[in-house]
């Protein structure tokens, strides 16, 4: 009966130990392998840290790698710089130790990074603890063994597992009905990585209307208690420099708006169609004879300033951008607003950073983590989730291929997408194999989903039996991948040389922005139906 | 009870489904057969190759000599721009003392493919005089491929055809039981890291033989002639395991009809597979006694380095290289090596049986890591291979010896600078060894012991008291971590340099002993199994 096991035995944290100890042993074996200059950002942090007092701390420009993230994460980093004088005292040096790439530097980073795991760890222990044990497993794979972020921190090199921990436990708290835990847990996420703040206004809304009712006044002093909680958490954060009258210089120094609206690789997201867009019509408007006055800034080029890198459409302006996720936000928030369910809390969550990852302004492609891996709580609740997780996940870990760009990696990152295809396939080919017996039986959504099959012809027999197969469509779309994966590689160095060096990767980007745009659609689709 | 309803939907559901597999975490990954479990543990054995190869090889960035990866980057450069007759003789374009030449003809033409591949990428690499000791990021990046593609190639679907073969013939049933059987074979963390850290390319000798055993368990003789032969071909050291396909392909023979009719054409498909990969080297006598010259290093004496073998761990007591020539160390090492495997091949010749011949491979292998000449640390990867062939039969013996056998490597990789890998691959072998609900969790002892007449399990068991006593265990096994942390953290006493690695080199040779013992006993156990099966049967 290992489908009632208690939750909490001891077998299932042997289990995710093992899983974690298996993904830890492949984090290891990548150590030597390629690191960006995150490295050194996130070295000279801890040098930053170590060396100077708190007050200069968001003043210093000792490197261009200035400290842009909150302060939770400068207090994280000091904490990390305790230890790191006791391997070599030249890691916390602050101008010896720049662009100081020895050993021992690199595997103190790179193992702070796989140690801090643990708290990912933890928070998919809590996230999963209700699940049977075959969904648990499931899960466990898709965020423990998740290949995006194996590239992005582990061979990119940052600390987005320590962080997703965070939004795990949110998540989770407030799937469980803990409210004020689950914003407590976002508050401290946020005084993290600012970045994450895209789905704050699901989580006011949410908790505005889940926690802070029953009444005016009983509302009234639940929202007080946790106004209470959040404002301590930022003032942990915050006071400090606050009380050193910096707080300008801290927010200047998070909110770099003088970066351009893509980064200098272009993000899988609208604004590619944009920007294509616009230089396909400039382009035809020249052949009809229109004089059409190229862009002083190219996105090509990498950064971009002040200059329209536009030449026919309107520019966009970051306040432009936010009211775009706003609007693309709205029909969440107003079903979050209505019915503000705990079960669909981590859907609207991700639909959140999806809104933000393709209408946000100057996105980086590693924040397609973001939706993939809250989404992965919910990807095992039907055949449909996991139709749709498994072509997200893929997307979303292909549009992360350019990140590593050199040829010794290049089987690493091939080879993981390909474990991911393959494990994701077989273990859906299970979940889905019984989808009313471990999946959602009792509940609304089975029956639903039976009558929604029943609807589109499918005879109730061929229901029960169902079996995870996508549709020509997505099979068509992922073969897709392979085809621009192989243009990128080989047909274009080997038929145009070095012409039209950005075209491959505006081919990635384009063709993984098309695999977000649906999975946006699908998640707004669901989010209605289910709500 | 709710759940219980259910769970008859699903026995219905799936008529297949055994008893108890629902208790088994891996029978979602497993459900579909071995071809998709197979696939998925194969695409993670490769990352766990491609990561591994990311660390240094044998030898690297140390003039003049350099390594193992200079050895076979040489020899691409030897085979790419020479003729074949002249691969193996000494002369001013080819100076043997500098790496030369020293495998069998197959590894030559291995040799000269991954040439001409690295020639398209990066012709210097393999330029004729000038490419001695070349080195470069690319460099390292298309020889690794070459051990990868020769893994994918060769290794992966021996593997694959074994276990599909032995699942089917000795198999327990259970799916996830062969899923970890696979992991096994592909996941022997020795194999890895010699072939993708150290720099070699085991897999293909190794995968022929696996795929020649295969063959045998499937009764396709020739066929395992004729892999076995190429097996040889590739690396002398292939010759570990020929007492027992002589024995068992013998045995089998004269059990038949006409023996001498099915020894002919055994003899001739072994003949005529010498004959194709020698043929370059056929044309005059003097041409082919060159190259065995060069496959037969006598020279070098009879142990190198700190091998945990009879020669070598006795060397502390009675110094052979001093008292003995060449020409008697020689006869010593041949008639102690064929009077230690006589016994497995007796048992084999009498009563071949499947399972039998896999400990014949064992026991035939050991002997010859223990005392043949002139035997590497790496040849350790000889009997791991039968061992994880066997994974099924002897869980605790392969753990065990898998353990030991890294063990007496750690000198060499420490050597190689691949400490993190050792590390990082021994915990995966443990933890993949410990899959939750796994065989190897599991841990129950085999079952033919349970089902043997009492009067022959008690030297066995005596052995496996020995071998298997939780308190020699624990002791050696604590004493092996407790070496490990000396080995890497300590300097060893100055009137004594290579304290640390004798004392790995006892303990190491002192368990393969042991194991070598217990084996040999299993395997004759087994047809006094077979011998009063047959008498019940005849009765």
């Amino acid at each position: 009966m290992k489908l009632q096991e208690s939750p909490r035995s001891p077998a299932s944290i042997t289990q995710l130990l093992w899983f974690f100890g298996i993904a830890t042993v492949v984090k290891l074996l990548l150590i030597p392998a390629y690191y960006s200059t995150d490295l050194e950002v996130h070295r000279h942090w801890l040098a930053i840290t170590h060396s100077l007092p708190l007050g200069q701390w968001y003043y210093d420009e000792t490197s261009e790698w200035t400290l842009d993230y909150p302060p939770f994460f400068a207090y994280f980093e000091r904490f990390l710089s305790f230890f790191a004088p006791l391997i070599d005292p030249w890691i916390v040096h602050l101008h010896h130790g720049l662009s100081y790439k020895a050993d021992s530097s690199i595997y103190f980073q790179r193992i702070s990074v796989i140690v801090s795991d643990l708290f990912l760890q933890y928070g998919v222990h809590i996230s999963t603890r209700n699940l049977a044990s075959l969904k648990r497993n499931l899960v466990w794979v898709f965020v423990i063994w998740s290949p995006g972020l194996l590239i992005v921190d582990h061979l990119h090199f940052q600390y987005n597992g320590f962080l997703f921990g965070w939004l795990l436990l949110s998540i989770s708290f407030l799937a469980q009905g803990r409210d004020l835990m689950g914003g407590f847990m976002f508050a401290v996420l946020l005084c993290f990585k600012h970045l994450f703040a895209v789905a704050a206004p699901v989580y006011f809304v949410y908790l505005l209307r889940h926690y802070c009712r029953g009444g005016l006044v009983r509302g009234f002093a639940r929202l007080s208690v946790l106004g209470a909680i959040v404002v301590a958490v930022f003032a942990a954060a915050y006071g400090p420099f606050v009380y050193h009258g910096q707080i300008q210089q801290v927010i200047r120094r998070m909110f770099p708006f003088g970066r351009g609206l893509c980064h200098a690789y272009w993000a899988p997201n609208f604004w590619v169609f944009y920007i294509v867009l616009d230089k396909g019509i400039a382009f035809l408007l020249r052949k009809f004879g229109f004089d059409i006055p190229s862009p002083v800034a190219s996105f090509t080029g990498g950064l971009v300033g002040d200059a329209s890198p536009f030449a026919v459409l309107p520019r966009i302006t970051p306040m432009t951008t936010f009211i775009m996720v706003l609007l693309a936000l709205s029909p969440c928030l107003f079903k979050t607003w209505r019915y503000p369910r705990p079960r669909l809390i981590a859907r609207s969550v991700a639909y959140a950073y999806t809104c933000g990852f393709l209408f946000g302004w100057h996105i980086h492609e590693k924040a397609s983590l973001h939706i993939s891996i809250p989404l992965a709580l919910v990807a095992v609740e039907s055949l449909e989730d996991s139709k749709h997780y498994f072509l997200l996940s893929v997307v979303s870990c292909y549009s992360l291929f350019p990140l590593i760009y050199e040829a010794q990696e290049y089987p690493i990152k091939v080879l993981l997408l390909l474990l991911l295809l393959h494990t994701i396939l077989m273990w859906f080919c299970f979940s889905a194999l019984f989808p009313k017996i471990i999946g959602t039986k009792g509940s609304l959504q089975s029956d639903k989903k039976a009558t929604q099959s029943d609807s589109k012809g499918i005879s109730r027999t061929a229901a029960e039996k169902q079996w995870f197969e996508l549709g020509w469509v997505a099979k068509s779309y992922l073969l897709g991948v392979v085809v621009v994966e192989t243009w990128g590689q080989f047909l274009h160095p080997y038929l145009l040389g070095d012409k039209l060096p950005f075209l491959p990767l505006m081919l990635i980007s384009m063709y993984c922005a098309i695999g977000i745009s649906y999975s946006w659609i699908w998640q707004l689709k669901r989010i209605i139906i289910l709500s | 009870m709710k759940k219980k309803g259910e769970m008859k939907k699903v026995k219905k559901v799936k008529g297949k489904v055994h008893d108890g597999e629902h208790d088994d975490p891996w029978w979602s990954l497993v459900q579909n057969g071995i071809k998709p479990s197979f696939l998925c543990i194969s695409i993670f054995a490769l990352l766990v190759r491609v990561a591994v190869g990311l660390h240094p090889y044998s030898g690297a960035n140390t003039p003049p000599k350099f390594g193992d990866y200079e050895a076979q980057r040489h020899w691409m450069e030897i085979t790419l721009n020479l003729q074949p007759k002249d691969w193996y003789r000494n002369s001013s374009v080819n100076d043997l003392s500098y790496w030369g030449l020293d495998y069998p003809p197959l590894t030559a033409y291995q040799s000269y493919i991954h040439g001409v591949f690295l020639k398209t990428f990066d012709p210097d690499s393999v330029a004729l005089f000038t490419s001695g000791g070349y080195e470069s990021y690319i460099g390292k990046l298309l020889m690794r491929w070459t051990v990868l593609s020769s893994d994918v190639l060769v290794f992966f679907p021996a593997s694959l055809y074994f276990v599909f073969v032995y699942s089917i013939r000795l198999g327990t049933g259970r799916n996830s039981d062969v899923a970890w059987h696979i992991s096994m074979v592909l996941l022997n963390p020795c194999l890895i890291l010699i072939d993708h850290g150290h720099f070699q390319y085991n897999c293909i000798s190794l995968g022929l033989t696996m795929a020649a055993i295969a063959a045998v368990l499937s009764q396709k003789d020739l066929v395992a002639s004729v892999l076995y032969c190429l097996a040889l071909n590739h690396k002398q050291m292939s010759a570990y395991f020929a007492p027992a396909f002589f024995s068992y392909l013998l045995g089998k023979c004269l059990k038949n009809k006409n023996p001498l009719v099915d020894l002919a054409k055994l003899g001739l498909m072994v003949i005529g597979t010498f004959a194709v990969v020698w043929w370059p080297y056929l044309q005059s006598k003097e041409a082919a006694l060159t190259v065995i010259s060069r496959l037969a290093p006598f020279e070098r004496g009879i142990y190198e380095d700190y091998v945990a073998n009879f020669w070598c761990t006795s060397s502390v007591l009675v110094k052979w290289k001093k008292l003995y020539t060449t020409q008697s160390s020689r006869i010593f090492s041949l008639t102690a090596t064929l009077l230690t495997c006589l016994p497995s091949m007796v048992q084999q010749v009498l009563v071949p049986s499947r399972k039998g011949f896999l400990y014949a491979l064992l026991n035939s292998s050991f002997s010859f890591y223990l005392f043949s000449y002139q035997v590497h640390e790496k040849s350790i990867l000889l009997p791991l291979l039968p061992l994880a062939l066997l994974a099924l039969e002897e869980r605790r013996s392969l753990l065990w010896l898998t353990h030991f056998a890294m063990f007496s490597m750690l000198p060499l990789l420490h050597r190689d600078k691949l400490i993190l890998p050792y590390m990082a691959i021994y915990t995966l072998f443990i933890l993949v060894y410990f899959a939750p609900d796994g065989p190897g969790a599991r841990c129950n002892g085999s079952k033919t012991l349970d089902h043997s007449p009492k009067k022959t399990r008690r030297g066995m068991e005596f052995i496996s008291f020995i071998a298997f006593h939780p308190f020699v265990m624990g002791f050696l096994g604590l004493c092996s971590l407790i070496l490990h942390v000396i080995y890497l953290t300590m300097h060893p006493p100055n009137r004594y340099p290579f304290l640390f690695e004798a004392v790995i080199m006892l303990i190491c040779f002192s368990q393969f002993v042991l194991f070598t013992l217990y084996f040999n006993s299993k395997q004759w156990m087994l047809s006094k199994h077979v011998t009063s099966q047959d008498k019940q049967k005849l009765i």
